[in-house]
Formats: structure tokens, C-alpha cells, sequence
């Protein structure tokens, strides 16, 4: 290991934070509301992008449906808003049941009455069909691009059903959070999304560290083997299906989440947010960012959406060409990502050679162990 | 049985279009084992191929040809989406060799790009740039020997592809003045109308059967016999399928593995073209058009089995069917006195949108009982 | 190489159309103001409804340009210039909500024209109602919504739907016989279609199918073995689906024998003169459509509206329903904010009620409920892609809540009355 390279990069590390920790203790009074909401909703997209970043980044799986996982969180959430908010309406069920002449609240809403349950279910029941989901999967064996199609039409069924089910949940127009209430204040309120994105910042940073806590030790060790030769894993005698059943579920967590935050901070959730191009929009942050680096993803999806929303707001049908070309120039010229790319020797060659630093001269090439970095 | 009957020449129907969508994937992502996820947008490209010859053939000149206009741009078609296919291959997928999921992302990225091309550039450019594409890939092949021998080669090349860059240039200008509709871009779906003789229905066996649709039959069906003969005759098929037995002995044995990647992703995406032929006669044409088709594309291949072309025609006819049976209701039909909780069941997935659901969960279903399809590829299997 | 440059120049011509677009408003018109208000526009330039979508922005600039060249708004003799800001809702609800945000709390924008689905603009409800500001909604839709800071310029189904079913039922060539119903999977078809049954019963007919096709699906086969079973010998099908889907369905009924020589009339709710041209009326002609405005009216302000359109947008364009309302919108918008003497969100609101406009459909007039009064027309597509029109109604009056529907049989809405508001029983 190079001790030079660990010295500049703990000094890059060191700036970073800085600048970091400031910039989020000062967004609230600096930015204007509608960009803090949009940071917001930002940090809270970088939870899921932490997961995707542990099964496709640390185990090798990639995923394109995690929009299911996602999705679900937002919807558990916005049940329960929508019930607590619904005694004025007729029959004491949300407004929407009326123009399709529902009488009697359909069975699977009723525990959501309960903000205690929600908050379990927000997460526990993505991770749930996540581990089903990924349990018939890694069963048979099936790895690679055949999981990724799978995901992406598991993907589609969930979009179909919710799309269609107007009766159940209100179709393609989705459940609205925003004037809905929550302790007695609305939640679209200034006050509450102030909340929430406090929230969002904390619970950002938990699962930043326990997703760092997971990979540290031994059975993070394992994740990589999977990822980097899985028969060899399990001839170790470990069995790899529980160990991608076990990430997987927690990355189905971590996306509903992350939607629940994301939906109560948008106001809405809608079948939209299991359409195809979302999910692998989620994997193109955790690449450009720099997968199996964690923080990667977090920036990623941060920065992504951020420029997202720039982007679109000046040229409209340019993003499309530069997120298109994103991804090209990603995979093609930089497949470890920008963090991933810092982290290597690349910015040290950068820098030698325009002469901001002195060379070493080392021959042969030192070793680098690039699994050390995480 | 009247009814089942009904059921399988509908399921036929629907499954020729998925057939025909899925017939390129199987050969790109069956024998070389690439996702392509701008398949749709190349076949996105043929339907558009489809209505740009469709322009050109209601120019007076031509107009005396026009039904045959179809004939022509199915050929067009293949081109287009080949040439495409071509530089894609040699631009980005050649890179990605080995990495599967990067190709896949890589691909995705393509077909955004691709996708709001056709949205912001007049077709008549995109047309000239794929004839200038095709010139100055074509033009170096033709070059006697001595020219293609000598170190001044790349003069050559260069000057060659000046003057296919001159012909699309023209080309463009030629179209846009031609037909001003071409000439400028738009996000507006736009749209095929079959000649005559190919509008109306038939009667077979007592049912009648929309000739569009037989049409659609027919051209997977020549497809299909193309690529078999083509791939068991040939010398460059035999040479595909030795490549995707075993890559390393063939490179040993002087086999240029890099020409059978070119022309395997070039006939596979060569087909996404004729796909879009035959989806555009049957709706709109628009930058979305292929993204529809894509993951049910992926389905029948994945249904079939990788590798194996029987398992796709299989499977996407089993899709189409499947599709009918539950989308239709004709369940309740074949068995009407079934339990009323099953058929209210079946009432439910009853309806176009339900039965997508319940066939996507029934696919994922049947996987776990043969995870690699119908038909698996037999023999000793490298594992990943 | 030559691909990445190609693929940058046509990115160039892109952006460059885009900022065209985006600023061409201003640099057109003449003359001097004292100052300028900037609205917001928000639809989909991208995605899968930008086809549609367009045109409304097309149609408001258009607006916003011929009243800028006559003289801007006035308030108190003092000229205003209408500026805009161009939001992408990018075919996506959430954006929709997130771009509407950014236009009222950032650009702190009076008003925003916009929207086309009803997803989207149940999206963007919410995001009005908590900020008090005011959307303008240019759209025919299903009703069942009355908000205080929503303003409808588009059909209530009462001006569209139950006129268009009764002439199905009493007076088209297929009269007394049976419905089916085809739709694209969303909440107008199904809402619309809710109505259409309860109205069908109501006449004495019956309706024997219905089938919704989830949206970007385009596979109609299975629809169509459902309508051959269900209506063996021709009948009435209404036809509530979206965009594109309805090239498919119309070339593929074609094929199947469903057409008006059968004995299959299909009356459509989202088929524009826009559409015909783009389906083809080889393939609609002999169907019916129903609609406040059709290019065909016969009067000198619809011809202007669709010289002017033509002569701003190109020889080749048309203009259709949606187009219409999106330029009265404008219009009326403008009208209120010169009475109301301010563009404060709550005068204007008050000042806008009443308000009446000689649009090119005939005289419109806004109604308590913030929906228009509007006329209706019947019209049999023909073969050059136009409207026959073959009924015209009298100025028919809006129902925010519709009195066919059973949730809302019996109620109203009157923003006018404090008492009664957003839904009081009549």
C-alpha cells in the first residue's frame, strides 16, 4: 500500500467532510425551500442507491427492480397518511375510494390505521418480497444478466398491478401525501418537510454506516467472494443463496426507506416509481458515483438528480443525450466510477504529470490492493 | 374446441409480433450473450425506415410502386438497423466483452440517446448519416487489392469516407427538399399505412385472420428459414456457431472472432429492423415504440432458452396464447362451470393489464422448475 | 467519430430549437411596456405525452404573443408584458408536482398553465392547494374534482360524454344497440366509462363489455376477440383510449372487420382533428368524435384561431379541442387580471367568475364551479381528417360533480358561496 497515496487521499477525505458536513448543517437556511425539498428528496434517493451499491457494487447482482422495494416503502407511508387523514370523507376511507364506488376499505389497508406498524412496514415489507424474490431466484441459480431480466419483469408485473388496480389503490394516479396530515400540521407544511429532511439527513447517514459496518467484517468478506467467483465460495462451504437472500432483503430495506422519504417529501407515490427507466436510473448513480465505495453512491445519486433537475429545467430534451452518454462514457472509459477513479492511481498520474507533485520512482509497479478501499 | 381454436390462431397472431421482436434478441443475446437493450430502439429505427420509404415511395416517381413499398423497406429496414448494430458493436460492445451487466447499462445509455435522436433530428438527416454510414463502410471492401495492400490505405479510407460524408450530405438535403415533412424533427408519432392489399381479413378454417398480421407470419417466417439456412449452410454461420461453442479454440484455429462478433450483432440487429417493419404496420410509430416490446422480447428468450431458436418460436407462441386465454377470459368459456372462486379469480386477470401481470408471475414461475427455459442448451456449460 | 459529431450537432440543433422556443416569446413583439409578468407554462416536452402536450405549449405562446402585441395586460394604465417560463413535466407526475414547487416558490410565478393527464394534475393539486396558487387546466377530463385553486377550461363529461351517448343510443346509424367500452388503464377511461354505463341503464341499453389497455401497451388483439364475441353483429363501441394506442386499435379493428360498414360505430372522446391526421382518416372515417371545438366551425373567430395558429406554427398544422382551451385559458386569465386591477392570486380568482370570452368555439363564460359553460358538437370524421359536424348543442353548462355518477349524484360546487364551496348536496 502507498503511503503517499493514502496521505492525499485522507487529505481529500478531510476537505470533503468538511465541506459536507458544513454544506448540510447551513442547506436549511441557505436554500431557498423548494431546493431544500429538493435536496431533500435527493438524500433520500441516496438510500437506495447505498443498496444497490451493496448487491451489484459488493455482491455482484445487478438489480433493476429495485423500484418494487421503493415503491412499496412510498405506498405503505402514503396509506397510512391517507388513513389518517380520512375521517371527514364518506365511510371514513380515503377520499379517491368514493369515485370508484368503493364502500368498504379493502383488507390489507387496515393495519396501516396504525403509524407503529407503518414504520415497520415501510421497510420490513419491501425486504420481505425482496428475500421471497431473491430466495426463488438464488435457488435456481440464476445470476447474472438472466437476474437482472428477471428483476426488470418482476418489475413490470408490480407496475402492472399497481397501475391497474384503481380500486385498490388508486391506479396510475397514485396516493397523494402532501394535504394529508400528520400530528395535527399538513405535511406538504414548511414545518414538517423541514422534519423530514432532517430525517432524511440522519437516516442517510445510519445506513451509511451500518451498510459500512456490514462490509467490514466477515461477511461483507464473503459478499466480495460471491461477486468475484461464487462456485469457489461455495465449495468453501459456504452457501451463497442465503448470503444474496440476507443482501438482497437488505437492500429491499433500504429502498423502502428511501421511498417512504421520497414520497412524503414529493407529496406523492405512483406507480411512475416502478416504471423501467427509474430503477436503472438508480444503478447509473451508484456507477457514475463509484460502486463498492458506499459514499460513492451517496454523491451519485445526489449530484445526478441535482443536475437531473438543472439539466431539464434549461434544455429539456438535451438530458436525455447527456444521461444517455452518462452512461456510455461511465461503463465504457470509467467503470470504477469518480470516486473509484480518486481512489485510484489515475489522479496522482493527473497530477504528476502537470507537475503539482513529485513522482516516485518505484520499479516494478507497487502492488495495490483496490479491495482494501471502501 | 371452436373456441380453442379461436384462442391458438389469436395466440398466433400475437405471438408472430413477439416472435419476430425477439427473433434478433435470441441470436445477440443467445449466441453471443450480450443484452442489448437498444434493441427496441433498433427496431424502433426499422419502423422508421418503414415510414420514411413509405414518404419516398408517394413521391410521383415511384408512386407507380407504391404497394410494394413494404417488400423494399422490409430490406431497408435490415440495413439500417445492421449498420447501426455495426457501429455499436465497434464502438462501445466490442469494449464490454465479458462484462455483461456493463454492456447491458452501456446499452441502456444507447437506446436513450437513440430515442431522443429520432426526437430532435429530421429523419431526413438521420437517413442521410446512415447513407453515408453505410458508404463509407462499405466503399474500403470494394477497393482492388493493391489499394488495400498499400501503406497509403488510410489515405484512401479517409478519402472515402469524405465522400460518403459528401453523399449524406446530399442525400439529407435531397430528402428534405423532396418531402418537407422529413425535413424537420418532431417529438409527434407518426404512421405506416399498409397498401391496400395487405388491409382486410381473411378466412381460414372458419376464422378470420387480419392479413396484416399474416403478413407479420409471413416475414418471421422467412426470417426464421433465413437463419437457420444461414447459420447451418454458411460458411461465417458455421463459423457463429463455432465461435459460440468455444471462443479460444477458434481463435487458435485462425478464425477471426472479431468479424464473427460484427456480423453476429449485425444480423441480430439487421432482424430488430424487419421486427420494426412488421410492429409499425400494426400501430404508431414513435421514439417509444421498441421500449413496449423489450422486456417481453427478453421474456421469450429467456422462456425458450438461450442459444436455441425452436425454444423461441415456442415460447413466444406460448406467450401469445397464454396472453389470449387469460386476457380474453376465454377460460370461462372453455370450462364454464368451474368453482366460483376460481372464476372470479380468472375475472380478475380477465382484463388486458391483469393478464400481463399473470403472465410475467407465471414465467417467473415456470423458471423455477427449468431455470434455463424450454429448451436448455445441452452439453457441459462453463458456469457465469 | 463521425457518429459522436453527428450526435453533437443534432444535440446543438436541439438545444438550439429549445432555446428558440424558450425566449422566442419576447423578441417577436413590439412596442413598449411599463413592465412585465412572467406565468408559467408546464407540460411534458418529454416522454411519452410531449406528442400531445406540445401543442398546448405552442398554442399558449400563441396566446401569450397576440396579447403582447396588443398592448400586453393593463392594469391601472400601466402595460404589463406576459413573459413565460417553460417547465419540462417530462410525462412523469412527481415532476409535475416537483416543477410546479419550483415555478411557484422559486420564480414565484402568478399563475401556471398547465397539465394534460388527470394523473398529472392529481399530482399537481396538492401542490396548489398547500401553497394557495393557481393552475390553469386546459384539458377535457372526468370531473369529480372542484378545487378552489384549480381553474378548468377543458369539458366536464356532461359537455362531452353524455351528449356524445345519447346521440350513440338515439340517433347514429347504430341506435338501440349495444355498448362496449375500450379504454387506455387510467382514471379518466374508467371514470368516464363509470358514468357512461350509469347513463347507458338510465336509456335502456346495455352495456355488454368493457376492457382497459395499460398505457404504452399497444397489443389490441385480445380487446378485439372481446368486442368480436360481445358485439357479433356491430353495435356501439366508445373508444376513451390515449395517444398512440389509438393508431393500433384503429388499424387493427380495420383489419378484424370492426368498421362502420359492419355495423361498428366507435365513438371517440380523445380523438382530435391532431390524431385523425396522425392515425389517417382512411381508417376513422364514417366513426364519430364529440367535442366543444372542431376545426371545421364555420365562424370567422375559429377560422382566425386556426389561420393564425397555421401562420405562427407552419401551413401543415391543426388545431383541436385541447388547443382551443388552452387559448382561452390565456385569454380569460388575462380578463380577470385586468378587472381584478392586480395579479394577486385571490383577486383575480374572485374577478374571473363571469368572465366571458367570444373564443373560437363560440361564447364561453366561467362558471362558480371554475368551469366553463361551453358548446357541444358531434362530429362524423371524414375522409379529407376533419369533423362533419352533424349536432351542436346549446351552451351547455359544466357539472363539476357529475349527477350520473353514483358517488356524486346530488352534489355541486359553488365557490362563490362560502357556505356551499368545493361539494355541497344540491
Amino acid at each position: 500500500m502507498n503511503t503517499k497515496n493514502i496521505k492525499i487521499n485522507g487529505r481529500l477525505k478531510f476537505i470533503f467532510w468538511v465541506l459536507l458536513i458544513a454544506f448540510v448543517v447551513a442547506a436549511p437556511s441557505l436554500l431557498p425551500v423548494f431546493r431544500l425539498n429538493l435536496l431533500g428528496r435527493y438524500l433520500s434517493l441516496a438510500i437506495v442507491a447505498l443498496g444497490v451499491d451493496l448487491i451489484w457494487g459488493f455482491t455482484g447482482l445487478l438489480s433493476l427492480g429495485q423500484g418494487i422495494f421503493f415503491t412499496l416503502g412510498g405506498y405503505c407511508v402514503a396509506m397510512y397518511l391517507q388513513l389518517n387523514s380520512s375521517s371527514e370523507f364518506p365511510n371514513n376511507i380515503p377520499e379517491f375510494f368514493a369515485l370508484y364506488g368503493v364502500k368498504d376499505l379493502p383488507f390489507f389497508w387496515a393495519p396501516f390505521k396504525s403509524l407503529f406498524f407503518t414504520l415497520f412496514a415501510a421497510w420490513l415489507i419491501p425486504a420481505l418480497v425482496a428475500a421471497i424474490l431473491g430466495f426463488l431466484v438464488f435457488r435456481n441459480r440464476i445470476k447474472g444478466v438472466y437476474f437482472s431480466i428477471l428483476t426488470q419483469a418482476s418489475l413490470l408485473v408490480f407496475f402492472n398491478f399497481f397501475n391497474g388496480q384503481q380500486k385498490l389503490i388508486n391506479g396510475t394516479n397514485g396516493l397523494k401525501t402532501d394535504v394529508t396530515q400528520l400530528f395535527g400540521q399538513m405535511v406538504g407544511s414548511e414545518l414538517i418537510q423541514r422534519y423530514f429532511f432532517w430525517i432524511t439527513v440522519f437516516l442517510v447517514i445510519t445506513a451509511w454506516f451500518f451498510s459500512k459496518w456490514l462490509i467490514k467484517g466477515r461477511f461483507g468478506n464473503i459478499l466480495i467472494g460471491i461477486r468475484d467467483d461464487e462456485p469457489r465460495v461455495r465449495f468453501t462451504g459456504y452457501n451463497p443463496v442465503l448470503f444474496k437472500t440476507i443482501i438482497f432483503s437488505i437492500a429491499g430495506a433500504l429502498a423502502g426507506i428511501s421511498g417512504a422519504l421520497y414520497t412524503v417529501q414529493s407529496g406523492i407515490v405512483s406507480p411512475q416509481f416502478m416504471t423501467v427507466p427509474f430503477s436503472i436510473e438508480m444503478v447509473i448513480w451508484v456507477a457514475v458515483g463509484g460502486r463498492g465505495t458506499l459514499l460513492g453512491a451517496i454523491l451519485g445519486a445526489v449530484f445526478i438528480n441535482y443536475a437531473k433537475s438543472l439539466v431539464s429545467e434549461a434544455l429539456p430534451a438535451s438530458w436525455m443525450f447527456i444521461q444517455g452518454g452518462l452512461f456510455i462514457l461511465v461503463v465504457t472509459t470509467l467503470p470504477q466510477g469518480i470516486l473509484g477513479w480518486l481512489y485510484s492511481e489515475s489522479p496522482r498520474n493527473l497530477l504528476q504529470r502537470f507537475g503539482f507533485i513529485r513522482k516516485i520512482k518505484t520499479y516494478p509497479s507497487l502492488e495495490i490492493n483496490k479491495n482494501g478501499e471502501s | 374446441m371452436e373456441l380453442l381454436l379461436d384462442s391458438i390462431f389469436n395466440g398466433i397472431a400475437i405471438g408472430s409480433v413477439l416472435l419476430v421482436a425477439a427473433l434478433g434478441l435470441a441470436i445477440v443475446f443467445g449466441l453471443m450473450g450480450v443484452i442489448n437493450l437498444a434493441h427496441g430502439e433498433l427496431m424502433m429505427l426499422g419502423a422508421y425506415t418503414t415510414y420514411v420509404t413509405q414518404l419516398i415511395f408517394k413521391l410521383p416517381i415511384l408512386k407507380p410502386f407504391y404497394n410494394w413499398y413494404v417488400i423494399i423497406s422490409i430490406f431497408l429496414a435490415f440495413i439500417v438497423s445492421g449498420v447501426v448494430g455495426i457501429i455499436l458493436e465497434k464502438t462501445i460492445i466490442r469494449k464490454l466483452y465479458g462484462s455483461p451487466l456493463e454492456t447491458l447499462l452501456a446499452t441502456w445509455g444507447v437506446s436513450l440517446i437513440l430515442q431522443q435522436f429520432v426526437r430532435s433530428v429530421p429523419l431526413s438527416y438521420g437517413s442521410g448519416l446512415i447513407i453515408s454510414l453505410l458508404i463509407g463502410m462499405v466503399l474500403p471492401l470494394f477497393f482492388p487489392t493493391k489499394i488495400k495492400e498499400s501503406i497509403k490505405f488510410k489515405y484512401y479510407k479517409l478519402a472515402s469516407w469524405s465522400f460518403a460524408t459528401l453523399i449524406g450530405i446530399l442525400s439529407a438535403e435531397l430528402i428534405s427538399s423532396l418531402i418537407s415533412k422529413l425535413g424537420r424533427a418532431s417529438s409527434r408519432n407518426v404512421d405506416v399505412t399498409a397498401p391496400a392489399w395487405m388491409r382486410g381479413q381473411i378466412e381460414i378454417l372458419g376464422n378470420t385472420f387480419p392479413k396484416t398480421r399474416l403478413m407479420i407470419i409471413i416475414i418471421t417466417l422467412i426470417s426464421v428459414i433465413a437463419i437457420i439456412c444461414f447459420l447451418n449452410q454458411s460458411a461465417w454461420g458455421i463459423r457463429i456457431r463455432a465461435v459460440t461453442q468455444n471462443r479460444q479454440m477458434c481463435d487458435c484455429l485462425g478464425i477471426s472472432t472479431e468479424k464473427v462478433d460484427v456480423i453476429t450483432f449485425g444480423i441480430g440487429s439487421g432482424l430488430a429492423g424487419v421486427a420494426g417493419v412488421a410492429v409499425s404496420l400494426l400501430g404508431s410509430v414513435g421514439p417509444n415504440v421498441g421500449g413496449n416490446y423489450i422486456v417481453g422480447c427478453f421474456m421469450v428468450v429467456v422462456l425458450g432458452g438461450v442459444g436455441n431458436l425452436l425454444g423461441t418460436i415456442f415460447a413466444s407462441f406460448g406467450i401469445g396464447i397464454m396472453t389470449d386465454l387469460i386476457g380474453a377470459g376465454r377460460l370461462l368459456n372453455i370450462w364454464p362451470n368451474m368453482p366460483l372462486s376460481l372464476s372470479n379469480t380468472i375475472n380478475f386477470f380477465a382484463t388486458t393489464s391483469m393478464a400481463r401481470v399473470m403472465i410475467f408471475a407465471l414465467i417467473v414461475i415456470f423458471l423455477q422448475f427449468k431455470p434455463s427455459g424450454l429448451f436448455p442448451q445441452k452439453g457441459r456449460m462453463v458456469e457465469s | 467519430m463521425r457518429i459522436s459529431r453527428r450526435i453533437l450537432a443534432g444535440l446543438a440543433t436541439a438545444s438550439i430549437a429549445t432555446t428558440l422556443t424558450s425566449c422566442g416569446g419576447g423578441s417577436k413583439t413590439s412596442g413598449s411596456f411599463d413592465d412585465s409578468v412572467t406565468v408559467g407554462i408546464l407540460h411534458s416536452l418529454s416522454g411519452t405525452m410531449a406528442i400531445s402536450e406540445s401543442t398546448l405549449v405552442d398554442t399558449e405562446i400563441m396566446a401569450i404573443e397576440e396579447i403582447n402585441a396588443s398592448g400586453g395586460i393593463t392594469i391601472d394604465g400601466k402595460s404589463y408584458k406576459i413573459e413565460y417560463i417553460i417547465e419540462d413535466g417530462a410525462s412523469d407526475w412527481p415532476t409535475f408536482a416537483e416543477k410546479s414547487k419550483k415555478l411557484i416558490d422559486q420564480d414565484k410565478v402568478p399563475v401556471v398553465f398547465g397539465g394534460w393527464t388527470s394523473a398529472s394534475r392529481k399530482a399537481m393539486l396538492p401542490v396548489y392547494e398547500s401553497k394557495d396558487a393557481f393552475l390553469y387546466y386546459p384539458i377535457q377530463y372526468e370531473a369529480q374534482e372542484c378545487s378552489n385553486n384549480i381553474f378548468y377550461t377543458g369539458a366536464t363529461p356532461n359537455q362531452q360524454s353524455e351528449p356524445a351517448t345519447e346521440f350513440m343510443y338515439k340517433r347514429s346509424p347504430a341506435a338501440g344497440g349495444d355498448f362496449f367500452l375500450v379504454g387506455s388503464d387510467y382514471v379518466f377511461p374508467r371514470t368516464s366509462n363509470t358514468i357512461t354505463k350509469a347513463q347507458v341503464k338510465q336509456l335502456g341499453g346495455r352495456v355488454v363489455g368493457e376492457d382497459y389497455l395499460p398505457l404504452g401497451n399497444t397489443e389490441v388483439a385480445p380487446i378485439i376477440s372481446k368486442i368480436k364475441k360481445a358485439l357479433p353483429s356491430g353495435g356501439i363501441i366508445i373508444n376513451t383510449l390515449n395517444g398512440d394506442q389509438n393508431v393500433a386499435f384503429f388499424k387493427q379493428i380495420q383489419d378484424a372487420g370492426i368498421t362502420p360498414s359492419e355495423g361498428y360505430y366507435v365513438m371517440n372522446y380523445s380523438i382530435a382533428e391532431e390524431e385523425i391526421s396522425t392515425i389517417g382518416p382512411e381508417f376513422l372515417e364514417g366513426h364519430y368524435g364529440a367535442w366543444n371545438y372542431m376545426m371545421s366551425i364555420d365562424s370567422p373567430a375559429s377560422k382566425k384561431f386556426a389561420a393564425n395558429f397555421k401562420k405562427r406554427w407552419g401551413s401543415d398544422r391543426v388545431v383541436a379541442d385541447p388547443q382551443e382551451s388552452a387559448y382561452n385559458m390565456v385569454y380569460l386569465w388575462k380578463q380577470a387580471v385586468e378587472d381584478a386591477g392586480t395579479f394577486d392570486d385571490n383577486a383575480v380568482r374572485d374577478a374571473l367568475i363571469g368572465q366571458k370570452f367570444d373564443a373560437p368555439q363560440g361564447p364561453v363564460e366561467v362558471m362558480p364551479n371554475h368551469h366553463l359553460s361551453q358548446t357541444v358538437r358531434i362530429g362524423e370524421i371524414n375522409s379529407e381528417g376533419g369533423f362533419t359536424i352533424l349536432e351542436e348543442t346549446d351552451v351547455v353548462l359544466p357539472q363539476a360533480w357529475n349527477q350520473k355518477h353514483p358517488s356524486s349524484k346530488g352534489f355541486a360546487c359553488d365557490w362563490t358561496d362560502p357556505s356551499k364551496g368545493e361539494k355541497y348536496r344540491l
